[in-house]
């Protein structure tokens, strides 16, 4: 059992980073669709703006890695030039999904909306964390700030989606792949 | 739009909320920079080229960057505006969804096909 090199990079960007962001996403929301609406009656503990402040805080640190273990590492692989009138394009995802009508819209659509909306997602998260860190508890008396940040966050997991869902097929119609190859276990 | 400072309310809620006002439309204005400098550097040549800081990377490193910073700015000239005001909040992310929404249409290739 071996993985590339690049194969590790993208999942770690894919599946390490975005995907435990999108799962963040949706504690986020709930946490402050209920907790922090004005009308909650459980008062919120200061436990449980602590625990908030971190989760936020954390959510914005993994957009960034996937955004950034997006932009440089995964996506100049993605985006090499093969030599002139080099046939075989499987180390050159982009050049691959364009080279055929049937798989060029992945790169024309998805790639190319996937690779900007991804940025929303750690934006959106860094200005929620820091309006949290500021207001906290506090929030509950600011519903418009409250329901701002929800807004925000809401958008940032629907863009976060987007870029995952096209990140997904993009690596299964030309996956990223090549390199050093790690070996993880012997076969029988 | 009315953005001025109102002394009513801000000691009855504690904080004023000028400072989330200013982190949210500085986030709508990050995103919204991001849509506009795409769909430049997608229609002109010369912004493209501009904006291809990290060649690896192509232009997606400089319309990212330059957005970034501006987004920072804003934020930091906004909470330092507003850091002790109460503001129109409601207007105000209005604004900012409004642009984080069109932001989020207008990268989409088959709408920026069409401008």
């Amino acid at each position: 059992m071996e993985i590339t090199e690049r194969s590790l990079w993208t999942m770690i960007h894919g599946m390490g980073f975005g995907a435990l962001y999108l799962l963040l996403c949706s504690g986020a929301i709930v946490e402050l669709w209920r907790r922090y609406a004005p009308a909650a009656e459980s008062p919120v503990t200061v436990r449980d703006e602590s625990f908030m402040r971190i989760y936020l805080v954390i959510m914005a640190v993994l957009a960034w890695l996937a955004v950034l273990s997006g932009a440089y590492i995964v996506y100049p692989w993605y985006r090499a030039v093969p030599p002139a009138g080099l046939a075989d394009l499987s180390a050159y995802p982009r050049y691959l999904l364009l080279s055929k009508p049937t798989t060029s819209g992945w790169h024309n659509v998805g790639m190319e909306w996937k690779e900007y909306i991804a940025f929303f997602a750690p934006i959106s998260m860094t200005m929620a964390a820091a309006v949290f860190i500021r207001y906290g508890r506090n929030l509950k008396h600011h519903p418009e700030l409250r329901n701002a940040v929800l807004g925000f966050t809401l958008i940032s997991f629907l863009a976060a989606g987007i870029a995952g869902f096209f990140g997904a097929m993009l690596n299964k119609n030309a996956p990223v792949d090549g390199g050093a190859t790690i070996h993880l276990a012997e076969g029988k | 739009m009315k953005m001025s400072a109102h002394t009513s309310g801000s000691h009855h809620r504690g904080l004023p909320n000028g400072s989330g006002g200013a982190a949210i439309l500085a986030a709508g204005i990050g995103a919204f920079a991001i849509a506009v400098l795409d769909i430049a550097a997608d229609k002109v040549a010369s912004v493209k080229s501009m904006m291809n800081f990290y060649r690896p990377t192509g232009p997606l490193s400089g319309v990212t960057m330059v957005s970034l910073i501006l987004w920072l700015v804003v934020w930091g000239v906004l909470e330092w505006q507003w850091q002790k005001k109460d503001v129109a909040i409601k207007q105000i992310s209005t604004i900012a969804l409004g642009l984080l929404v069109v932001s989020l249409l207008l990268t989409f290739p088959p709408i920026a096909d069409l401008l």
